[in-house]
């Protein structure tokens, strides 16, 4: 096999490799080097990290396992510093020299830097890799005050995030209008008007001349000799091909690597693709024609005579919420040109389409950009517009069936990929798919930006017809093992009677064998649901804490947290939970927020003993499961109180302990409304009235506070169990696994779920199912007593001193 | 040239339950050694490479990795190698099996 080499790992170049193994999958043994530490990742969705709706884990384009499952030999963090093209290899940063038969570049480019005094303070960055992310919400963290400089698409996705981050901004701009290179003035005044209401500042007009500041940055110094305090400066005021290797190895370079249409540099043998190379004396800053680059590039690495790229036409959106914007083509009339327009400055929606001798030849849409695609085909395909309704939707509204059925098959759905309708529905029909997830990896639309999902989500509706099932169809696979989603996963395991983890990875053709910390915990627990009193609990798919049945400290110590059932205890019980503290030499011994005492810092091996010693079941402060009942004193003793709020926190917390939840759950039960156990923030809380008891659910008190909502009242205790006992249970069947009941609730909809809870049967039919569930539940510090070989295997600490056999 | 290698028995190989990692401390070096369900043998440095660091010993297995029980870092059981998007290595022991017994190298 021949040798192929790439230099840059991202996200033109990939995607080059990837049409590659589809023309030609065993032509050649390829080598890629990325001086970034990471497989190829999603660089467009740097913004929506920033702005907080998505992390790492889930930007990354093609895990390592894809590496290897196509034989790629990838280098990461190691940067290509010389290409010797006599003797036909590459020469790394690390010594690394590697043979290649062909050769693609694929650096990219580099955020542009303003020459200027003070550029090089800490506290300058750039937009362009995760680096730059994490250096931003570092510097959130610790200041209040942004700068960025640059009032275009990088610039104003960068001031979102940094307001999101809770940074107070300014947007510095040299010309007089937002974006000016994509939107005309009228649109670019109304996409400033949403950002000030969103809290951005705008400095315009304003060069900036000087960054001040000792080590770290302290401000900036604009031309007209004004001022500004910051504690970050972000530029963005442009990018910069990285052409450094090839340069250097003599490479013909303008402003970026020079390229004909089939992506051949001055050099035989060695290509360029992506925001590094230069075809026609344009450099291609959007992935679009990256991609549509890298296609022309597999067919000649493949020694396919395919078609050659002729340049494209771009089109632009801005990845702030709020902010509706499409824009395309020219801008800007010329005596040649007319104006087709809407303004309705009433709703902020402003529409005008730019044409020349019947041909659309620009496009900016503001506030509405349903018709973005029809346009930009249009534009794209110079069809002849005379005769044809230009803007069909009305100012709002979302594409219907109707537009979908009248929508052609060549018609461009997802820009970046460019992928059209015709292909999203042949994809659906051939290979049966049913999910947005589906589609999106068997066609790719969907996978950069995301701006087409709607679109292809109305589409696979139209295509499924009655098969559609909306909900399923937006859910996301449980993890990155697997495109299952939970609804799939739970309906295979009770179709094909799946009975253990192990198996439900095999049959679902899990791509990971063994699974992750995602799906393994997730699977055991819908085993542990679906079975109720037959399933065996895999106790090696429970992360650290429920597999210890303790909770892991930072420093590999523990903590002890017993029962305390309803917050009562005895004077005995404190003095045994006293003694051992002592004995044992407990670094800490404190009241938790749950009512009860937590002993930390526990060693490991002194675990079993000390749960022997202490003689109490353990009260589950580590588990997802119920967790404590807090309650008041209530009428036992206070002078308010009208129901006895111990009596009922202690049979609640004694039935349902133990019991596995998608989540944890806790309960708190007061005898009045002026609620001292803060039961209206609790997953379950009950509040004494006279003659009965409030009940109110999905309260939080945790990361998103939440006040419970009234789900019922009811007269008698009885009727607290069984409404609590069927409440409980239709969380547990219908709750992804890690949503506590308040996001679940908040999804589901409280009507619903009064609505099952309403029908007498339905109820009764779930406290059955749960009894029988909690009928399996064996006490688990006590089983670790009795059971040495859950002590070797869990609990036991091997020292050795060594000097046994040496030579 | 004189190289020392120290051979400790740690283990019974038999007595290894599988996907379970075991932590052993030799003097004063504490290693995590974990069974796969291969029934492979690996030992590691009982010490997560973030920075605030942590035990490998409780972490789940799949495969040839281990999660860190505290901060959910994915490490490789063979070389160490922390999976992007974090970085990091851990150090590696290898194991040497005679009959029965399980041998650390040091
Ligand atoms: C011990 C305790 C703090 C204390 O010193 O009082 C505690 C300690 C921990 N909490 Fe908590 N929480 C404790 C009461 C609370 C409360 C107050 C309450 O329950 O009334 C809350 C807010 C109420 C709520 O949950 O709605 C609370 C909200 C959280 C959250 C956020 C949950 C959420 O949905 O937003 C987490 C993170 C999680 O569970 O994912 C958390 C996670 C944790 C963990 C388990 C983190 C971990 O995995 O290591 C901590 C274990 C510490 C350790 O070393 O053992 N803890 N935690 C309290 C134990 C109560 C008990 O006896 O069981
Ligand atoms: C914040 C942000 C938002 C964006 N939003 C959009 C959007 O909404 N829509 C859109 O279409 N585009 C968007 N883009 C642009 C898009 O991300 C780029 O066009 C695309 O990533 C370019 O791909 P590439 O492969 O050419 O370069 P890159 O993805 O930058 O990959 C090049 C890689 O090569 C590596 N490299 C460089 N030199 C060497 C060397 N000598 N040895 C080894 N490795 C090397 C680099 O480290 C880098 O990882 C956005 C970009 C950013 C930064
Ligand atoms: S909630 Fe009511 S009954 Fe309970 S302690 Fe407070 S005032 Fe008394
Ligand atoms: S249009 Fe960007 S991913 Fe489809």
């Amino acid at each position: 096999m021949k040798k192929l080499v790439m230099i840059g790992n991202g996200m033109a170049g990939v995607r080059a490799i990837e049409e590659i193994l589809k023309v030609a999958p065993d032509k050649y043994t390829i080598t890629i080097f990325g001086q970034e530490p990471y497989p190829n990742y999603n660089r467009i969705k740097l913004s929506n990290i920033l702005q907080g709706d998505t992390n790492f884990e889930d930007i990354i384009i093609n895990p390592l396992e894809w590496y290897q499952e196509n034989q790629i030999q990838l280098y990461t963090g190691e940067t290509v510093v010389k290409i010797d093209r006599e003797a036909k290899h590459v020469i790394s940063d690390q010594g690394r020299e590697v043979d290649y038969d062909e050769l693609i570049i694929a650096t990219g480019s580099n955020s542009f830097i303003l020459p200027i005094p003070g550029a090089d303070k800490i506290g300058v960055t750039g937009f362009r890799d995760i680096k730059d992310c994490e250096m931003m919400i570092k510097s959130s963290k610790q200041y209040k005050k942004a700068v960025v400089i640059g009032g275009g698409l990088l610039g104003l996705e960068a001031a979102r995030g940094l307001l999101n981050l809770g940074m107070k901004v300014d947007v510095v701009h040299l010309m007089p209008h937002l974006m000016e290179r994509q939107l005309d003035p009228i649109a670019s005044s109304l996409l400033k008007g949403e950002l000030e209401s969103q809290g951005m500042n705008f400095l315009m007009e304003k060069e900036t001349v000087e960054i001040l500041g000792d080590e770290h940055v302290t401000g900036l110094r604009f031309k007209d000799g004004s001022e500004v305090e910051t504690d970050l400066v972000v530029m963005a005021i442009g990018i910069k091909a990285n052409t450094a290797v090839a340069k250097d190895s003599g490479i013909y370079v303008n402003r970026g690597i020079v390229v004909n249409d089939f992506m051949e540099t001055s050099e035989p043998h060695i290509y360029a693709v992506g925001e590094c190379a230069e075809h026609r004396e344009i450099v291609y800053g959007l992935v679009a024609p990256l991609y549509e680059q890298g296609k022309v590039l597999a067919n000649r690495i493949a020694g396919i005579v395919g078609e050659a790229y002729e340049g494209s036409v771009t089109g632009t959106q801005l990845k702030v919420a709020g902010v509706d914007l499409f824009s395309a083509g020219e801008i800007f009339e010329d005596g040649t040109t007319k104006s087709i327009m809407i303004y309705n400055e009433y709703d902020g929606v402003y529409k005008r389409v730019l044409t020349r001798n019947d041909l659309i030849v620009g496009i900016v849409l503001y506030g509405d950009t349903t018709d973005s695609t029809r346009l930009y085909r249009l534009l794209t395909k110079k069809e002849d517009i005379s005769g044809v309704a230009i803007f069909q939707t009305a100012c709002s509204g979302e594409s219907s069936s109707d537009d979908i059925a009248s929508m052609p098959d060549d018609e461009l759905v997802c820009g970046c990929n460019g992928v059209t309708k015709g292909a999203i529905v042949e994809a659906i029909q051939a290979q049966g798919l049913t999910t947005l997830d589906q589609v999106s990896h068997c066609t790719n639309a969907g996978r950069s930006c995301g701006r087409c999902k709607p679109m292809v989500s109305n589409i696979l509706a139209h295509t499924l017809g009655d098969q559609f099932d909306a909900t399923a169809a937006q859910k996301t696979s449980i993890c990155g093992c697997t495109t299952v989603s939970r609804e799939e996963l739970v309906a295979e395991i009770k179709v094909k009677g799946l009975t253990s983890v192990k198996e439900v990875m095999n049959v679902l053709d899990w791509n990971n064998e063994e699974g992750c910390t995602k799906c393994r915990p997730a699977i055991n627990y819908y085993l542990g649901m679906i079975y109720m009193d037959e399933y065996k609990d895999d106790r090696d798919s429970r992360l650290v804490n429920e597999k210890m049945h303790a909770n892991i400290q930072k420093d590999g110590t523990y903590s002890v947290v017993p029962r305390m059932y309803g917050g009562v205890t005895t004077a005995a019980d404190l003095k045994k939970i006293a003694e051992i503290a002592e004995k044992y030499a407990v670094p800490l011994v404190k009241l938790t927020g749950g009512q009860r005492i937590g002993l930390f810092g526990v060693k490991k091996e002194d675990l079993p003993s000390m749960w022997e010693e202490l003689d109490m079941p353990s009260g589950y402060a580590y588990g997802k499961t119920l967790r404590t009942v807090k309650t008041c004193v209530g009428a036992q003793f206070c002078r308010y109180g009208t129901q006895d709020s111990m009596a009922l926190g202690i049979e609640l917390e004694k039935k349902f302990e133990r019991l596995d939840t998608p989540h944890k759950v806790k309960m708190g039960v007061s005898a009045c409304p002026r609620n001292c156990s803060e039961a209206g923030i609790k997953d379950i809380g009950f509040v004494g009235i006279d003659g009965g008891w409030e009940i109110y659910v999905a309260g939080n008190g945790g990361v998103d506070l939440r006040p419970g909502d009234l789900l019922c009242t009811v007269k008698t205790q009885e009727e607290v169990m069984e409404m609590t006992g069927a409440y409980l249970q239709y969380y547990r069947e219908t709750a992804n696994y890690l949503e506590r009941t308040s996001k679940w609730v908040e999804r589901v909809g409280l009507e619903h779920v009064k609505e099952v809870l309403a029908n007498e049967q339905t109820r009764k039919d779930l406290n059955e199912r749960m009894d029988l569930t909690l009928k399996k539940y064996i006490e688990p510090w006590n089983e670790a007593i009795q059971n040495e070989e859950i002590q070797d295997k869990y609990y036991a600490k091997h020292t050795i001193t060594s000097g046994s056999e040496s030579k | 040239m004189i190289e020392t290698i120290t051979r400790i028995p740690v283990a019974h190989y038999a007595n290894l339950k599988e996907r379970a990692g075991y932590s052993i401390k030799i003097d004063d070096k504490e290693i995590a050694l974990f069974k796969l369900s291969s029934g492979e043998v690996y030992a590691l440095e009982n010490r997560s490479p973030h920075p605030k660091g942590g035990v490998l010993s409780e972490g789940l297995v799949s495969g040839r990795f281990v999660y860190c029980p505290v901060y959910d870092w994915k490490i490789s059981l063979v070389d160490g190698m922390v999976q992007a998007p974090d970085e990091g290595q851990v150090r590696t022991y290898s194991v040497e099996r005679k009959e029965d017994i399980l041998f650390i190298v040091l």
